[in-house]
């Protein structure tokens, strides 16, 4: 009995464990792909090219605070570098920080209004580096052509399309072109993912004004697939252990009932009729189940800690609805083992303990 | 009227024939020893009286009741309600009492009472020993222990299979003597046993040979 209970302990274990990793994997590596970027940008609506800061921050107070990363607005114009364009990005370093993490800046980030990162492109291009001071030119929408000169206070290297832009504090951009409280495009970093990031979207479609929601498809599609594809191997590996544990459990008991045969002869021999013979039998399986449930609830939950720790360096909260759930499982799948062991109980004759058997 | 009666009963087990054309009856309060040799039929015979088993012809009627027209559920209620079964090997559960192996049958029959177990094993001299296991107990001790199971419902009649077999003649003695207590308060009894001496206590001796009913014949008491 020891090794049925040994068993129904393991498949609780895992269950709870593979249960709380299976529960917090959407939290835990959503984490982890906002690292790699916004999930979701809002653009303007309607034709215009630019949209309103304060329509974007009413946006982004539809979304659930404990859930958003991060919320960076980005606006674009066209300087000149000795007569040939450059895109220059005004950007708030502080959000870029938290949306877009993958940022390796050589160099510092801009702390004033006239300090500028350059991507990694231009650098190579320009043989300009950080420290280096340079002078662009630029055309407002209202006035004459004038020139500022900024210092390059980093290189910035994202792989993408940052690599070719010059990037400042959007204050100073501002500053320079005017018309403040605009952004070409905010991005978002929210930790959310499939189902729960369409809704998201809906709802800022419904209830935001001169704003468009979309979705970055290509990390959101392949934090869905990821996600999903980690959730199909718990299932798979929890599945398999209940099942193991199932198969522990049955051939344990079917070895306690050919052990008692004398005993279970015994008792039919002084009245003990089929139906109370079961429910005996049964009533030791639902003791495992139970026993086994509350040392898995011990031990499952170290077991998620070491898994979570593992894998995503952080710790795991053990839902109570999980704990409800392997109490069920403990007993289905000990009760559905003993059956065929049981039922063989009735097969044993009372007459054998007279004849000595 | 008898308490058990035997009519023209026979066992066939494929080709073999355990029991041929047996009748006999036994009257309340009657003392009978089944006697013969191994393989004379003598345990096919305890399993129909007992029970455990249906002749494959003839009829059995115990206390009333027409055996053979029962299903198993009926036989198990029989054996529950009107059979005291002692057994060679004792059959007592390892990891119970001596008190919770008595109260065991009484789970089954009908209520657990400690108080009216404890009355049983003082019956048999073992009310010191109600919560020793029976490994702790000598044979003697663990044949008393089952006899107090088997007294505990009350039955009509007591089924005994070798009860001496595995003594010594100190605790042979002890557990001839209470069975001759059994008899004197109007107990039936029926001893299965190879051993004259055994059987030289009942009234009556029921000889089988090679599952016939040889002789049925009244002994010479030799304890009173």
């Amino acid at each position: 009995m020891l090794v049925a209970l040994l068993a129904v302990v393991i498949g609780a274990t895992v269950f709870l464990g593979m249960g709380a990793v299976y529960y917090d994997i959407p939290r835990q590596m959503g984490r982890e792909f906002r690292s790699y970027g916004a999930n979701l940008v809002l653009v303007s609506s309607g034709g215009n090219s630019v949209l309103s800061l304060d329509d974007a921050k009413r946006a982004i107070a539809l979304l659930p605070a404990d859930k958003l990363v991060g919320a960076s607005p980005f606006r674009f114009e066209t300087m000149y570098y000795n007569r040939q364009g450059v895109t220059v990005v005004g950007a708030d370093f502080t959000a870029v920080k938290k949306t877009s993490p993958y940022w390796q800046i050589q160099g510092e980030w801009p702390q004033k209004d006239d300090e500028i990162l350059i991507g990694t492109d231009i650098a190579e291009h320009t043989r300009l580096y950080a420290g280096s001071f340079v002078t662009l030119d630029i055309v407002p929408p209202k006035g004459r052509k004038i020139s500022k000169e900024l210092r390059i206070s980093g290189v910035v290297r994202t792989g993408g399309a940052e690599d070719g832009f010059v990037i400042m504090p959007m204050s100073g951009l501002e500053g320079i072109m005017g018309v403040p409280g605009t952004a070409n495009v905010v991005e978002i970093s929210i930790a959310a993912s499939g189902e729960e990031l369409s809704r998201f979207i809906e709802v800022l479609q419904a209830e935001s004004q001169g704003i468009t929601p979309r979705l970055v498809k290509r990390i959101a599609a392949s934090e869905t697939t990821v996600l999903s594809r980690l959730q199909v191997l718990v299932y798979l590996v929890t599945g398999i252990v209940l099942f193991l544990t199932m198969i522990c459990v049955g051939t344990t008991m079917m070895t306690v009932v050919m052990e008692r045969r004398g005993e279970i002869g015994l008792k039919k021999a002084i009245g003990a009729g089929n139906k109370v013979i079961i429910a005996e039998f049964m009533g030791e399986s639902t003791i495992l189940a139970f026993a086994g449930w509350l040392l898995g609830i011990i031990s499952g939950y170290f077991f998620a800690q070491i898994v979570s720790m593992s894998v995503f360096s952080r710790g795991v909260e053990m839902p109570f609805v999980l704990v409800l759930l392997a109490l069920v499982a403990s007993f289905v799948v000990t009760l559905l083992a003993s059956l065929i062991p049981v039922s063989m109980s009735t097969d044993v004759e009372p007459a054998l303990v007279l004849r000595g058997e | 009227m008898n308490i058990l009666k035997l009519n023209d009963v026979s066992m066939v087990y494929g080709s073999v024939r355990a029991l041929q054309n047996v009748s006999f009856a036994v009257r309340p309060g009657e003392w009978v020893a089944i006697m013969g040799a191994s393989g004379s039929g003598k345990t096919t015979m305890m399993n129909i009286v007992g029970c455990m088993n249906k002749a494959t012809h003839g009829s059995v009627v115990l206390d009333g009741e027409n055996l053979s027209r029962l299903n198993a559920g009926d036989l198990t209620a029989i054996r529950r309600d009107k059979i005291g079964l002692i057994f060679q090997q004792f059959y007592l559960i390892s990891y119970l009492t001596a008190v919770e192996n008595v109260m065991i049958a009484q789970y089954y029959h009908s209520v657990v009472d400690e108080k009216e177990a404890m009355q049983a094993l003082e019956r048999v001299g073992l009310a010191p020993r109600a919560k020793h296991l029976p490994h702790q107990l000598s044979g003697g001790e663990q044949q008393r222990l089952c006899i107090a199971r088997a007294l505990i419902n009350y039955p009509r009649l007591i089924l005994a299979d070798e009860p001496t077999g595995n003594l010594d003649k100190a605790n042979q003695n002890t557990v001839m003597d209470i069975f001759h207590q059994l008899h004197r308060e109007g107990s039936t009894i029926i001893v299965v046993t190879h051993s004259p001496e055994v059987a030289a206590h009942a009234q009556r001796v029921l000889s089988l040979e090679f599952g016939r009913l040889v002789k049925d014949a009244p002994t010479q008491r030799l304890c009173a």
